[in-house]
């Protein structure tokens, strides 16, 4: 087991290092260039020429990857060229809110998602499976950011229950839930239809095997049968659902950051964009990659816990 | 016509949801190719005395902050994301099964290579990865359709590659290649027509994923560019101007939603039908 995460997380590192290239080379082919993006059209040739030194731009570009490359590896994403400040710290200042968002979403989708789709698989074909499967057809079929947009609508611009923009303040627990309501909720209840979806047809395919069947003709209980030997087994496919919807989730947060107004690593990454901050861009990048091969390590190890017969090799 | 086949289309028949999702489709992409005849304006066509109107018998459902009626924009809309999800899925769907395809078929450092560059594309979200190609290639739908193809050949590479590495150890391609049969050939004859119907399947699910990737480019001002129409663009639009005009940000978004669920409702449909355990 150890040695297992040892060789998944050094496997990590040739998968980011490639994430890092195709992004710093993607970035170095944009179109324009950063020191007018800075100083602005109007400034001389003179002041360019200065701040494209030190930027580094009058490199070679292989000579400017090495050096990106050698500071990243010393934790030094570069400095934003919005501002000036170090781009570790302009992530780890809003992090914070990505992942408490992120984590939000993805706990609503496992407190609505599993017990809707096992429900809707005991129940097939009832009103209760209909009602369920139109629901999670709608849910995934609908855009985070317009179910964002319609709450905010709703519960912030009609009722005045929850605030429209903002992250609120992370030291007050108050705050910060009620600025965190509505996003995750947009997240969470759209997510919750992937997990429904899969809960459903897992426990469907589980409840059809042999084991089941045999468990059921000893005489067990229904509610044993069920959550002894079904759930237990249809457990695997949706935690590998769930493992690669943080990955969607993240990239969703880039939206609903947006939509809410709300500070956060997708807000950064689209703000960065628009002012072709090309180091916050590649940082805030890498993060997301390194984050996503992180939570990837921890799906494949939550795998053993919901199934004792998986080994690590 | 194989028993097999008449089965599946039986299975496929019987789904209601599966056909209420061809009826939205038919009735979208009709939309998209009369937009000319059926939308009541000219979707560039500005009355700013009208801007921001409510729904009313003039303007169905209103008129955005330039005094454009909504409705047209939206019926103009279906082009833009009808286009860039069937080209993008398209161009995918091609070189995608082609590599995992080869992948597969040729194995050694080829299929080490193609497999680990699609699993670091794997690695991030579709919309981010389509932000990194749009962040290169600039704003545009030639450059959306590049960013979402970009998105989504990895995931054709990995359908494709998995079954391809089983059919080559099955007895008939075994023995073609044995007697001399050209790798393309195999390829294109043996191998290509067994895999495509799941990859039919997805190629269906993903159209929807393009949809989506399209107006959430677009709302982040990043896709398709004004004047031209876009269901995301709307969107965008809308939540400027949420405080004045709420009903903007609402009819789009639902145009998305009926797209998005009806090819999604049919990639299900298909499922099923070419799902062994469904079938008779």
């Amino acid at each position: 087991m150890v040695k297992y995460v040892i060789r998944r997380i050094l496997l990590m590192i040739p998968t980011i290092w490639v994430m890092v290239t195709v992004v710093f080379f993607a970035m170095h082919v944009l179109p324009g260039d950063p020191a007018i993006s800075i100083l602005g059209e109007y400034a001389s040739a003179e002041a360019l020429e200065n701040l494209r030194k030190e930027l580094g731009l009058d490199q070679p570009l292989i000579i400017q990857y090495l050096d990106f490359l050698w500071d990243m590896v010393r934790g030094d994403l570069g400095n934003s060229l919005s501002n000036n400040k170090p781009v570790s710290w302009l992530i780890l200042s809003v992090l914070p809110y990505s992942v408490i968002l992120s984590f939000s979403a993805i706990l609503i989708s496992i407190i609505i998602g599993i017990p809707v789709g096992i429900l809707s698989a005991l129940k097939r074909n009832h009103w209760i499976d209909y009602i369920a499967r139109i629901a999670a057809l709608l849910g995934f079929s609908t855009p985070t950011f317009y179910l964002g947009i319609l709450l905010l609508l709703l519960f912030s611009l009609k009722l005045d229950l929850f605030p429209m923009i903002g992250g609120g303040e992370l030291s007050n627990l108050g705050s910060m839930l009620h600025h965190l309501t509505l996003p995750a909720l947009a997240m969470g209840l759209v997510n919750a239809s992937i997990v429904t979806r899969m809960t459903r047809s897992a426990v469907l395919d589980v409840m059809n095997e042999d084991y089941v069947q045999t468990a059921r003709s000893k005489g067990l209980q229904e509610r044993k049968v069920i959550y002894k030997h079904a759930l237990r087994n249809a457990l695997i496919p949706v935690i590998a659902v769930i493992g690669v919807y943080v990955g969607v989730t993240l990239g969703t947060a880039v939206l609903t950051e947006i939509v809410f107004n709300r500070p956060g690593i997708g807000k950064l990454l689209v703000g960065a964009v628009y002012n072709r901050d090309y180091p916050t861009i590649q940082g805030t990048l890498v993060v997301f990659a390194a984050f996503i091969a992180f939570i990837n390590l921890l799906t494949d190890l939550s795998y053993g816990i919901a199934d004792p017969r998986v080994r690590y090799e | 016509m194989t028993r097999k086949k008449r089965s599946a289309l039986a299975v496929f028949r019987e789904s209601k949801i599966a056909i209420a999702g061809s009826i939205l489709i038919v009735v979208v992409v009709s939309i998209a190719i009369l937009a000319p005849w059926v939308s009541p304006y000219d979707p560039r066509e500005q009355k700013v005395v009208k801007r921001l109107q409510g729904p009313q018998a003039d303007y169905l459902l209103g008129t955005d902050h330039y005094g454009r009626d909504i409705l047209t924009r939206i019926i103009w809309g279906s082009r833009t994301s009808l286009t860039v999800g069937l080209l993008a899925v398209t161009f995918a769907g091609l070189l995608g099964t082609c590599l995992g395809i080869i992948a597969g078929y040729k194995g050694g450092w080829i299929e080490n290579f193609i497999m680990r560059a699609a699993d670091v594309f794997l690695s991030l979200p579709s919309l981010l990865t389509g932000l990194i190609v749009i962040v290169a290639l600039g704003s545009g739908i030639s450059n959306v359709v590049i960013a979402i193809s970009v998105a989504l050949t990895p995931r054709f590479i990995r359908l494709a590659h998995g079954p391809t590495l089983s059919l080559k150890e099955i007895g008939y391609v075994e023995a073609t290649r044995a007697s001399g049969g050209q790798e393309i050939r195999i390829m294109l004859r043996h191998i290509l027509p067994n895999i495509i119907g799941p990859i039919a399947v997805m190629a269906t699910l993903w159209v929807a994923t393009a949809i989506r990737i399209e107006a959430s480019l677009s709302f982040l001002g990043l896709g398709t560019q004004p004047p031209n129409s876009s269901w995301g663009l709307m969107l965008k639009s809308g939540v400027d101007n949420i405080m004045i005009s709420p009903y903007l940000a609402v009819f789009p978004g639902l145009a998305i939603m009926f797209a998005v669920m009806a090819f999604n409702m049919v990639g299900d449909g298909l499922r099923d039908a070419l799902d062994p355990k469904l079938q008779g």
